[in-house]
């Protein structure tokens, strides 16, 4: 078997999981964190296609997972600003109680 | 397939598994650390040793610090026992990810395996990303920071306490 197609199982196995968590926790920041597994399974994706890829010295999976990293730190900033935001307005995080967009 | 790739790969399945069905939330985030770890063992194998580092920098320093920030301040007093930690009809999101996981391990699964086998391993240092960075990708790399830097001011403005009207 192909150590590429280890690392693309894997990191299936892992999108799977977060997809999984993302849709069933009640939790808003477990819904949060699945989300994050499901960004670091694609980052995974890169690596693995940059290492086993045809050109391995343009570096376009490295540069990828950079800007990646980058921006998934910004959606998790501010993702975990509106769960407090909500937290503070409706005195809980469960996303089946939040039903309503207009305070 | 060598075994640290088993080890970590198995390491790494575990504890997301456990990050998204544990019932106390700090015991989440804790998985979900070593979930980060691992997967940042994986790119040092990889030979990424930037975005091994970048990784645990970013996601263990400051994003699982982050989560577990805002599991402190979200502490509802519901914490019963019996509270369902699942949503209602959670079955569906089940066979949801299970369908999308038997996709796309059919699609890698009947793949052609092109000639991947191991390449010479070429280790890209740090000074090449620099300057591969400062050339070729210098207006992304604007543009992130521009970005990094709008949500945290976002971040601050919709967390901050609002006014209360007399």
């Amino acid at each position: 078997m192909n150590p590429l197609h280890g690392y693309l199982l894997l990191a299936a196995l892992l999108f799977s999981i977060g997809l999984a968590g993302a849709l069933t926790r009640r939790n808003a920041i477990l819904v949060l964190v699945g989300i994050e597994l499901m960004i670091n399974s694609a980052n995974l994706n890169f690596i693995a296609f940059w290492r086993y890829g045809p050109k391995p010295e343009a570096l376009g999976g490295i540069m990828f997972a950079i800007f990646s990293i980058g921006i998934a730190a910004a959606e998790a900033a501010v993702g975990l600003a509106l769960i407090i935001a909500i937290y503070r307005h409706y005195k809980t995080a469960n996303v089946d109680q939040v039903s309503s967009m207009k305070g | 397939m060598d075994a640290a790739f088993v080890i970590i790969a198995g390491l790494i399945v575990i504890s997301a598994l456990a990050a998204m069905t544990l019932r106390n939330l700090v015991h989440c985030a804790l998985c979900l650390t070593v979930t980060f770890a691992g997967l940042a063992a994986l790119y040092l194998k990889l030979n990424a040793q930037f975005v091994g580092l970048a990784q645990i920098l970013v996601y263990i320093g400051a994003v699982a610090i982050l989560i577990v920030f805002a599991i402190l301040l979200t502490r509802s007093d519901d914490q019963t026992p019996r509270a369902a930690i699942f949503s209602p009809g959670c079955w569906l999101g089940v066979a949801i990810a299970v369908a999308a996981f038997s996709v796309i391990a059919g699609a890698i699964c009947t793949s052609p395996t092109s000639n991947a086998k191991s390449l010479s391993p070429s280790s890209v240092t740090v000074r090449e990303i620099g300057d591969k960075l400062m050339r070729d990708y210098v207006l992304p790399l604007e543009i992130v920071g521009l970005l990094l830097t709008a949500a945290m001011i976002g971040a601050v403005v919709i967390a901050m306490q609002e006014r209360r009207k007399p």
